[in-house]
């Protein structure tokens, strides 16, 4: 495992794509910082690039590598490895590569220009964003057999969790705002690993109330402490299931 | 040495392996033939476990494909297309696979040195040519010497020279007692280094002969003639077969 984990970082780092998205990353992080001193202002912006870039460019990036190693990973598998070895160690090398992109484009830069608990969360919940959308892109990399289908489907589920969940959500609470709505809304949220990035950073930035119904709901029925631990453990769900699925699939997966 | 009981696969509705057994020995170099679409890689992708049958078991030293993975130590594979990740070098990959293969420590590298691969060992995996790429799956998949060598399509795509290269070591290892199963449709390199014929069609077994028998029944020396013949008995068995139904 360790073994298919370190060449296929080897392979990676030197991947063009993940070295213009650390430089991207890097460019967008030192300009924003260096536009106002209003340390939470700045953080605010940062938050909306992470939750816009890093779920779509991780999950498309994953899912492009998936199928076009496919070859490679048939003959690995002619070797004498465990296919749920195989996958995850597969799993893990891009994990890390894009973690390291992001840790370095945007980690390194904030932790420069503010250190406080609030950039520390940013940090964490982008790198749990990274994590999450490569393992769906695992599980849509098992889930087709074919790339363009593969890479439309990445498309989609990136889509529909930056942009129409919130909508859907939306229409959900104007057609039951004359019932108490608010504690199947927090179960809802749990659905999104955007929406649970964005309330992880927001809890901690006193801007909760600001940015809108979910973020008001978490401060107001888990306070800053629950409402953190809930949505980390949330994350981690979002992370492992996805795994587990996926590996249980391509036992049975014809390559 | 392989053993293949009734193995049947669909895909959708099409069949493509239709109640195939087979046994295989060491010692014998056996070619698959068929035409396009007819089951050889399907056939190679389910003794790797690489496909899952859905009927029918794989036996090989008499452990069942489906329930273990260490048997395919013992198996030497080269794909129909190779693709390596992209920015390794060669030498990466020939110590990744080392690497991965910590039961085994002694190299068989002859044919790394014989297609002279040290002089491109810089080279990433993207900058190669299709043959280079040919090569190097062929030196991978005898680097372990296994007792099993399975090489789909393994002369497409190589020059001359690299070809008969690659056919001496396929006889010599034959010599040293090893299965060989070749999938090719230059049927004139598999002249001289096949002992069996697996002739399979739409998922069917036509036939499975020593190269002897058939050169005796058939009345053929070269292996070509002999495919051709067998393809038109088989075609006139069906156009009887169509004859008495109407």
């Amino acid at each position: 495992m360790k073994t298919i984990i370190k060449y296929v970082l080897l392979d990676l780092l030197k991947n063009k794509t993940i070295l213009v998205y650390t430089l991207i990353l890097a460019a967008i992080t030192i300009s924003v910082s260096g536009i106002g001193d209003n340390a939470s202002k700045a953080l605010l912006s940062l938050l909306n690039i992470t939750l816009l870039f890093v779920p779509i460019i991780s999950i498309l990036f994953s899912t492009i590598y998936f199928f076009n190693s496919v070859e490679f990973t048939e003959l690995l598998l002619a070797q004498p490895i465990k296919r749920k070895t195989m996958l995850l160690a597969e799993y893990a090398g891009i994990a890390i590569a894009l973690t390291i992109a992001y840790l370095v484009g945007v980690g390194v830069p904030i932790c420069i220009f503010y250190y406080n608990l609030a950039a520390v969360t940013l940090i964490i919940s982008g790198l749990f964003l990274t994590l999450i959308f490569s393992a769906l892109a695992l599980l849509i990399f098992v889930l087709f057999k074919d790339k363009t289908k593969g890479i439309g489907a990445a498309i989609i589920t990136a889509l529909f969790f930056i942009l129409l969940f919130d909508g859907l959500l939306l229409s959900f609470i104007y057609s039951f705002s004359d019932y108490p709505i608010e504690k199947p809304l927090l179960g809802l949220i749990s659905l999104n690993p955007v929406d649970l990035a964005r309330i992880l950073v927001l809890l901690q930035l006193d801007a909760a109330v600001m940015m809108g119904y979910s973020g008001a709901l978490f401060k107001k029925f888990m306070g800053s402490a629950m409402g953190s631990i809930y949505t980390l453990v949330c994350m981690l769900c979002w992370t492992i299931i996805p795994l587990i699925t996926a590996a249980r699939i391509f036992k049975k997966k014809d390559i | 040495m392989i053993e293949i009981a009734h193995l049947t696969k669909t895909f959708r509705k099409f069949k493509a392996l239709d109640d195939i057994s087979l046994h295989f020995e060491p010692g014998q170099t056996i070619s698959l033939l068929g035409p396009n679409g007819s089951g050889k890689t399907t056939l190679i992708k389910s003794i790797l476990g690489l496909m899952i049958p859905e009927k029918g078991t794989i036996r090989i030293n008499g452990n069942e494909v489906k329930d273990h993975w260490e048997y395919r130590s013992q198996i030497g594979y080269m794909p129909q297309i190779g693709r390596y990740p992209e920015n390794m070098t060669i030498r990466q990959v020939i110590k990744m696979l080392k690497e991965i293969r910590k039961d085994c420590n002694r190299y068989d590298e002859e044919l790394i040195e014989g297609f002279n691969i040290p002089a491109v060992h810089h080279k990433t995996m993207r900058s190669l040519s299709g043959g280079t790429r040919q090569k190097i799956s062929a030196c991978l998949s005898f680097l372990f010497s296994p007792d099993i060598l399975i090489l789909d399509e393994p002369t497409a795509g190589l020059d001359p020279v690299s070809s008969e290269l690659l056919k001496d070591k396929i006889v010599k290892e034959r010599a040293n007692g090893k299965l060989i199963l070749i999938t090719s449709h230059v049927l004139s390199d598999l002249d001289d280094i096949t002992t069996h014929i697996v002739y399979l069609q739409d998922g069917k077994l036509m036939c499975f002969k020593t190269v002897e028998e058939l050169k005796k029944s058939t009345g053929q020396e070269k292996l070509n003639k002999i495919v051709a013949a067998i393809m038109q008995k088989n075609y006139r068995e069906e156009y009887l077969l169509h004859e008495n139904n109407y």
